[in-house]
């Protein structure tokens, strides 16, 4: 086990060296150039030649490549063009408020679409299973932001029960999992955020299981004097590995592609950075946020793999 | 059907039979068709006693197993009367149901590549069965678990108790599903070709096994297959069945040595046993019957060689011909040998 463990740290090397690449490569690929938002449109070209040697941006882009990806090993990722703050900084910040609302959502989502998608796999075909299916096709089909701004509309302006935006009146500072006014702050955005990864994974579940309903093995527990309970616990047991995998993903798209549903809610999270540090051509800070997202989609990748491997005694584990 | 003239009324027993079914029949009902799977099945088994029911693909031998203990899906409809240890099956509620299984009947399956839950260990099923009829704890059913697997004759029995299925062999995971079902001292093991996949000096293995087992325990055993060597060799009595319905029943001698219905003439005539290499060996001819229509009269009869008028019209009677031993024919005559059936006989 432990020998798997090191071997699948290994592989996830340059699948992350390959992040490095692509997140530094993204700046060259962007039209635009960062310069030209931070000095006025009459700046001397020898005002501009400073600047450039300031970044860095004079050299040639495989050293400039290699000092990037040294500094960001040693925990630096640069200096925000925008504020002058370490990139690290806003992004370790920015992080643990998507890691908050992800996290949330995450659980929500799967906790509800397990259900869901056992109790449809165990009556399919009846009304329930058309009615958890309907609902997750609903939640895969609604536009995310569209459903924010619904909900917005409805629970904040007209019936005025929930906070629109932010994170309560301290700000993210303020915000903790264990204060009610923090948690109402919470409720829309996960909502929001759990529609589709509820959706996909109430699909995914249901299909894993009743997949597994209908193998032989499944006789063999009702032929043990085992109650349907039972039996459904077997079945789901057995379901697990594929949705772990479904869900891994899913946290993984959450974390990164929160930009619309943070933007609706104002929450100070990697999407709202994501998107200043775009509109503002902020490059460091685009490329510091980007690099965390994409490791810790690798990172969460990995560790599905290794619970995959926990959960099921088939992969093997050398 | 079910009261055609009784074949049983010489024996004199007074112990109550295992099972006892009357008239049973198994349809699938779903939007597209009906399936007739099983049409007036009567049978007795007493208590250590092993039954074969020998039979075709689709001739309704695992359906009448499965409806003795109520394990088919939602749309087969069952009918008749199913006692099991004296026992309304049919009238059973879920929960006596559940109650029953695996502790009264238990039952073996023929692919043990698949019918092993793959992601539990062999020790935690078996122990599994036990917890769930037994107030005892974990311990100790993982001890009596192990005590099976040695009891099955499975080599390093406490290492294969935390093994998964896939890491066993066909033989050792069938020997596994032994001993899971027979963790509870079942009354009546119900074996649906427990050998057919596996290899051939595995079955023998597993059949001399199994006979054991049976006989050490006095469990009644009833064992499905299409192999007559095997019915041959656990056997004490057998059931052909075609078509859903048994056409013949007797002790295996009898019904080996001397078969009476035509079906069961043209199936021991179509066995390899060491004859002339170079002649074919002969075929029933035809193929079994749709079941999703109900034919009138004999199923067998458009493939059958001596049928008359009359079997394509009514249904033949039950015949009995001596103790527990009859035929669904109007031909059988047990004064006369194997394949001596006339040609013609008017009804």
């Amino acid at each position: 086990m432990i020998s798997y463990i090191i071997h699948r740290i290994l592989y996830a090397i340059p699948i992350s060296i390959g992040v490095t690449v692509f997140c530094f490569a993204l700046v060259y690929m962007a039209p635009g150039d960062p310069l030209t938002r931070l000095l006025p449109d009459d700046a001397s070209p020898e005002v501009v030649e400073m600047m450039k040697k300031a970044y860095g941006l004079d050299k040639p882009i495989p050293v400039q490549y290699l000092i990037w990806l040294g500094n960001a090993l040693s925990g630096d990722l640069g200096t925000s063009i925008q504020t002058d703050r370490p990139v690290l900084n806003e992004v370790s910040k920015a992080l643990v408020n998507t890691i908050i609302l992800s996290a949330v959502s995450v659980v929500v989502a799967f906790s509800v679409a397990f259900v869901l998608g056992t109790v449809a796999a165990y009556y399919n075909g009846h009304a329930v299973d058309r009615l958890a299916t309907g609902f997750s096709v609903l939640g895969v089909s609604i536009p995310n932001y569209w459903f924010g701004i619904v909900l917005i509309i409805i629970f904040s302006v007209q019936l005025r029960w929930l906070p629109a935006t932010g994170m309560g009146p301290a700000g993210s500072d303020g915000f903790s999992l264990l204060s009610l006014d923090s948690l109402r702050h919470l409720v829309l955005p996960v909502i929001t955020m759990a529609l589709i990864p509820l959706g996909i994974i109430m699909r995914t579940t249901r299909s894993a299981v009743s997949e597994v309903l209908g193998q032989d093995f499944v006789q063999t527990l009702r032929a043990k004097g085992l109650n349907e309970w039972a039996v459904l616990n077997h079945a789901v047991r057995n379901a697990l590995p594929g949705v772990m995998a479904v869900m891994g993903l899913q946290f993984g798209y959450l974390m990164g592609g929160s930009i619309l549903v943070e933007t609706i809610f104002t929450w100070p999270g990697t999407g709202s950075l994501l998107n200043q540090a775009i509109l503002n051509r902020d490059i460091p800070v685009l490329q510091g946020t980007i690099l965390v997202l994409a490791l810790i989609f690798v990172a969460t990748n990995l560790v599905v793999d290794l619970l995959q491997t926990a959960v099921d005694p088939r992969i093997k584990r050398t | 059907m079910p009261n055609d003239q009784v074949a049983t009324s010489s024996a004199p027993d007074t112990a109550v039979p295992i099972v006892d079914v009357q008239g049973m029949s198994v349809k699938f009902v779903s939007r597209e068709a009906t399936v007739y799977a099983v049409n007036g099945v009567d049978f007795r088994l007493m208590p250590g006693e092993v039954l074969c029911v020998i039979g075709e693909s689709g001739s309704g031998k695992s359906v009448s197993m499965r409806a003795l203990m109520r394990l088919l899906p939602d749309k087969a409809q069952i009918a008749g009367k199913v006692h099991v240890s004296g026992r309304d099956v049919l009238s059973m509620t879920q929960s006596e149901l559940t109650a029953m299984r695996g502790r009264d009947v238990s039952m073996i399956f023929q692919e043990p590549m698949t019918a092993l839950d793959p992601v539990y260990t062999i020790g935690d099923q078996i122990s599994e069965t036990i917890l769930r009829h037994e107030p005892v704890g974990r311990d100790v059913a993982m001890k009596r678990a192990l005590d099976l697997l040695e009891f099955v004759r499975v080599p390093s029995a406490a290492r294969r108790l935390k093994s998964y299925p896939f890491e066993l062999s066909g033989g050792l995971r069938q020997r596994a599903m032994i001993a899971m079902a027979l963790s509870c001292s079942p009354k009546l093991l119900l074996a649906d070709e427990p050998t057919t996949a596996l290899d051939a000096t595995v079955q023998i293995q597993v059949l001399i096994l199994l006979r054991k087992l049976q006989k050490e325990m006095g469990m009644g055993m009833i064992f499905v297959t299409h192999d007559l060597s095997v019915a041959a060799q656990v056997a004490d009595k057998v059931a052909v069945m075609y078509a859903g319905q048994i056409v013949e029943m007797g002790h295996v001698r009898d019904v080996l040595r001397n078969p009476q219905h035509p079906y069961t003439q043209g199936m021991l005539a179509s066995t390899v046993h060491g004859q002339d290499r170079n002649k074919d060996i002969p075929a029933i001819p035809g193929s079994p019957p749709d079941m999703r229509l109900r034919v009138a009269g004999c199923s067998f009869a458009p493939r059958c060689p001596h049928a008359s008028e009359s079997c394509h019209t009514s249904e033949p009677p039950r015949v009995a011909l001596g103790a527990d031993r009859y035929a669904r024919c109007i031909l059988p005559d047990p004064s006369r040998g194997p394949n001596i059936m006339p040609q013609k006989v008017s009804a």
